[in-house]
């Protein structure tokens, strides 16, 4: 139920923050998303969407942290 | 990057794994909160490749499964009222009420609508003036947003006919209830990523601190979920107990400040009945007072409904981690996702039907 679904945002339509709307592309699932709770989101990022809203926009540097740590993990034992 | 096949990456997770198992010295005690979590942790088998040192607890993290019984008795009402156009979630419509679910409710011909977000709710009501269009608003912090913006569009362009049945419920009241509880055995928690995306993870720093209980803000996929408990399982073994975040790709300490904004402009908190646990206080939240136009229950009347419980079933106990699916003597036999006797039977993000599922030959698929 509080699942959200990570998709890229290819289009954005509205100027007033909290009515803008976007269509956002899941895995070639093209749909319409409010973003009225995400400003700061342009076309090209990825945003986790819940219930027809997207919620947040998506940290592509956080996003590879966790191989990383892993990596480390690895190496340490070495 | 896609954000969601590499973290299904079955390599990495058997990686982390065998690192949680080289830490863990001792055995504990893990709680998932989110229903979502536990599907995941079931389906990948993660909690029988970790199960020497590490249990783990299911959560009452599917708001389906807590959805008050006097709440789909209320939504039946509603539906069956004339003029009414109801619509819910999927999900809900298999819950049982006390002498049906809504599912009957729409066979006997109500006009019942499954709908993916609550703005489409709002459209119905727009473009059927002559209805009263009213949405089951069921979920935790993650789905309040989304309600909360299609009551606040109908509240701005005065669309009279559009009304929310409002049954949201609060993490963080909840895991103080179950940690407060003398059945206390949690030693851990997983926090749920996306209730934090939303909110933060600000009001849990306390929690962790008077209990002194590590809390993992999680992700959903196998390899979130394992990190997460990879650090709890760290936390334990240093005894430390503070909030860490997992999910760093999607959740910031200060959550979504414009959707807090709307959900503190339009809500406040009450105690609210947690199906099969009971009362919790603070754990709920309602419409204010001048959104009350939009609030089902005032609409039509029905705040003074009260249903009990009835008890052949001990789901309250599976949702407190107490027991598990499998102690019910009705799991399986009884009880089935064709025939739920419990609303944790209903939900595939509910631990019975996420056992009943994964675990009833005793086999998974990865
Ligand atoms: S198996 Fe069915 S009856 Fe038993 S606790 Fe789960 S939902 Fe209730």
């Amino acid at each position: 139920m509080c699942l959200a679904v990570p998709g890229k945002i290819e289009e954005i339509t509205g100027t007033e923050p909290i009515l803008r709307t976007g269509k956002v592309n899941f895995n070639g699932i093209v749909k319409t998303i409010h973003l009225g709770y995400v400003p700061e989101a342009k076309v090209g990022d990825y945003v986790n969407v819940h219930a027809g809203f997207a919620i947040a926009v998506l940290n592509e540097d956080e996003a590879t942290e966790i191989w990383s740590i892993l990596n480390e993990m690895s190496q340490q034992k070495k | 990057m896609k954000f969601m096949s590499e973290y299904r990456d079955a390599e990495s997770t058997k990686k982390y794994i065998r690192e949680i198992q080289a830490i863990s010295t001792k055995k504990c005690v893990i709680m998932e909160i989110c229903g979502g979590q536990t599907h995941a942790l079931l389906k990948y088998g993660i909690d029988e490749l970790l199960q020497d040192n590490i249990t783990l607890l299911h959560g009452p993290g599917c708001p389906v499964c807590v959805t008050p019984l006097d709440k789909i008795d209320k939504a039946i009402k509603i539906a069956s009222m004339p003029d009414v156009i109801f619509c819910s979630f999927g999900d809900m419509l298999r819950v049982p009420g006390s002498s049906e679910d809504l599912l009957s409710a729409k066979a006997r011909g109500n006009d019942i609508r499954i709908v993916y977000s609550p703005m489409d709710a709002l459209d119905i009501a727009r473009q059927n003036p002559d209805k009263n269009v009213v949405f089951f608003g069921i979920g935790f912090e993650t789905t309040v947003p989304a309600v909360a913006m299609a009551v606040y569009r109908a509240f701005e362009l005065n669309i009279s006919n559009f009304s929310v049945l409002v049954s949201h419920v609060l993490v963080p009241p909840a895991i103080e209830a179950i940690l407060s509880s003398p059945h206390a055995a949690v030693q851990g928690f997983l926090a749920a990523g996306h209730v934090c995306a939303v909110m933060g993870y600000r009001e849990y720093i306390p929690i962790a601190e008077k209990y002194k209980i590590p809390i993992v803000v999680t992700g959903f996929e196998p390899l979130d979920l394992v990190q997460g408990i990879y650090m709890c399982v760290k936390q334990l073994e240093e005894g430390r107990a503070v909030v860490e975040n997992q999910y760093t790709r999607s959740v910031k300490k200060e959550g979504n400040i414009p959707a807090q904004q709307l959900m503190k402009k339009l809500y406040k908190t009450v105690n609210r009945q947690w199906r099969g646990i009971g009362e919790i206080a603070d754990s709920g939240l309602q419409l204010k007072k001048e959104y009350g136009a939009f609030d089902a229950e005032v609409k039509f009347n029905l705040r003074n409904i009260l249903v009990r419980e009835p008890d052949n079933c001990i789901s309250g106990m599976v949702l407190q981690g107490i027991k598990k699916p499998t102690e019910c003597a009705a799991f399986g036999t009884a009880c089935t996702p064709e025939h739920p006797l419990g609303a944790t039977m209903v939900s595939s993000e509910g631990a019975c039907a996420a056992y009943y599922y994964y675990r009833k030959n005793n086999e998974h698929s990865a």
